[in-house]
């Protein structure tokens, strides 16, 4: 036991490695606080599409050789986010089969251009950090970090300051709009919200992970808890503490990150369904 | 009595053609009108009209004296997504104020205050922590309209209230609403297909099919030959 305290303090005192743990966390906090409305706007999707729509930005990134890559998959997330917002309200293309063209076009278009382009020695390792996250979340520089904590700190303020009224428009879109609520703007802000945060935990857990962290902490939550504040909350909770958890494994088994920390919240999520059915078994 | 709502020469439809067209009604405080039709026959477009949701294509939707479209109580029909909601009850109940709030992001006392006042007066109170998902039906549209007379006190859009009730809990809404009316004159404005409840509960009947079949007090609807035809169909012989 003491052998793995010594390891732990032998990593944390390396700055990537606290960089790694502080912007983890944020993600993870942020990710969970959308991921309830998600998941209740029956918007899970969105989150999906938009993580391969990521990618295949990072694609063009590398082929156009940029070092900022954040230039442009930052852009064509949030443009492909309104676009998928608005597709769904649309009848012509229902928003699934739009989801599903979009990503999977993405995904496809994205691996073709850096096979192509790339000149990489490593393509299939390039591409296989892109999907599943990366050793990049230990080579984050003291700007990334900065840039992590100020995206952060606008989506929770964000949430807390519209908290009440994406309530309402998450509960009932009709009601809200007929009494004066601009409820497209809030899907829009969602929307885009999650598109930032997609963009932001592409370097934690890669672009195919990332709706795990969005939709497995808001599941839990919602198997035991009874109202919206309650649930937030303990999403958050579970989010941050199995972030945490993936983060202090996967340093100590080296595995990969983000696998870890999605394997952490699917843990969480099986003890909650558990926690449920004992509660509902006693409560009758 | 003074007039609330004024519809003259209102066509109604989408881009892609008229739905339902020449309707001309007011509405006054304290009326209590039902609004009639068969499936397709325009009522949910009048009544997104009525919400300025989707406004009429010639013609006007008036809102007269000191009510606006803004105070008007929705209780829309449930959707697929509140049914497994997480949320307790005060916190529906509570967002009927948020139009009150602007761009305060949070609730004030008084907006708080006015919530549990609701509840009480619809005997919800002892749910105000219960979670939504697990009421009956007939609770879940008490929280509704609770939610609806938070954004209100004037005018309230009941769209097919009782939809999927069982009898005992559809009578105890219509008693409920038929108070509203009656004790506190609240205006109402029910969407139904449910002419026998029309008729024995509301004031005034508006019935729609493509366009306006008949507008005017309930015992003129019951004289009248569309009524005469309506009411037979629906199998009702009852004394009003």
């Amino acid at each position: 036991m003491s052998e793995l305290i010594d390891t732990l303090s032998f990593y944390f005192s390396y700055p990537f490695v606290r960089y790694a743990m502080i912007v983890g966390l944020l993600i993870a906090l942020c990710s969970s606080l959308l991921g309830v409305s998600l998941v209740l706007k029956r918007f899970s999707f969105i989150g999906d599409g938009l993580s391969h729509v990521a990618f295949g930005a990072m694609a063009v990134a590398i082929v156009v050789g940029l070092t900022d890559r954040m230039v442009i998959i930052l852009p064509i997330t949030v443009i492909s986010a309104i676009l998928l917002l608005k597709t769904g309200q649309n009848t012509k293309i229902k928003g699934d089969a739009a989801v599903a063209m979009i990503s999977v076009g993405s995904l496809a278009v994205g691996y073709l251009l850096i096979n192509m382009f790339s000149k990489s020695a490593n393509i299939s390792g390039d591409v296989c950090s892109t999907l599943f996250g990366s050793t990049s979340i230990l080579t984050l520089t003291k700007t990334d970090l900065w840039l992590c904590v100020i995206m952060s700190a606008i989506v929770i303020a964000v949430f807390l300051l519209f908290y009440h009224k994406i309530f309402a428009v998450t509960f009932d879109e009709n009601f809200s709009k007929a009494t004066g609520i601009k409820a497209d703007l809030y899907n829009l802000l969602i929307a885009v919200i999650t598109a930032l945060i997609i963009v932001l935990a592409m370097n934690l857990v890669g672009s195919l992970l990332i709706s795990a962290l969005i939709i497995f902490p808001a599941l839990s939550a919602m198997r035991v808890f009874k109202s919206f504040g309650s649930v937030i909350i303990c999403s958050a909770v579970i989010s941050v503490i199995c972030a945490a958890a993936g983060i202090i494994l996967s340093i100590l088994f080296s595995t990969p990150v983000g696998s870890t920390i999605v394997a952490a919240d699917i843990f969480v999520f099986f003890i909650f369904c558990i926690v449920s059915s004992v509660l509902r078994r006693t409560s009758k | 009595m003074s007039e609330q709502i004024k519809c003259v020469d209102a066509v109604l439809g989408y881009e892609d053609g008229v739905v339902c067209e020449n309707i001309n009604f007011n509405v006054s405080e304290g009326d209590y009108l039902c609004i009639l039709g068969e499936n397709g026959a325009g009522k949910s477009t009048l009544m997104k009209a009525l919400l300025g949701l989707n406004p009429p294509l010639k013609g006007s939707i008036e809102f007269c004296g000191d009510t606006t479209r803004r105070e008007i109580g929705y209780l829309p029909q449930q959707t697929p997504v509140q049914r497994d909601f997480p949320a307790s009850v005060r916190e529906i109940v509570q967002s009927g104020c948020l139009n009150r709030c602007g761009l305060r992001p949070f609730y004030n006392k008084e907006e708080k205050r006015l919530a549990d006042e609701v509840m009480e007066r619809l005997g919800i109170k002892d749910l105000a922590k219960k979670c939504y998902r697990e009421l009956s039906g007939g609770q879940q549209q008490r929280v509704l309209l609770a939610r609806a007379l938070c954004a209100t006190g004037k005018l309230l859009l009941l769209d097919e209230p009782v939809t999927g009730l069982d009898p005992k809990a559809t009578a105890e809404m219509y008693e409920l609403i038929d108070k509203l009316n009656k004790k506190e004159k609240v205006t109402v404005i029910m969407i139904s297909h449910d002419v026998t409840a029309a008729v024995k509960y509301a004031d005034h009947v508006l019935q729609l099919g493509k366009t306006q079949l008949f507008f005017g007090s309930t015992e003129d609807y019951i004289e009248s030959d569309i009524g005469k035809t309506f009411i037979a169909e629906s199998g009702w012989s009852g004394n009003v």
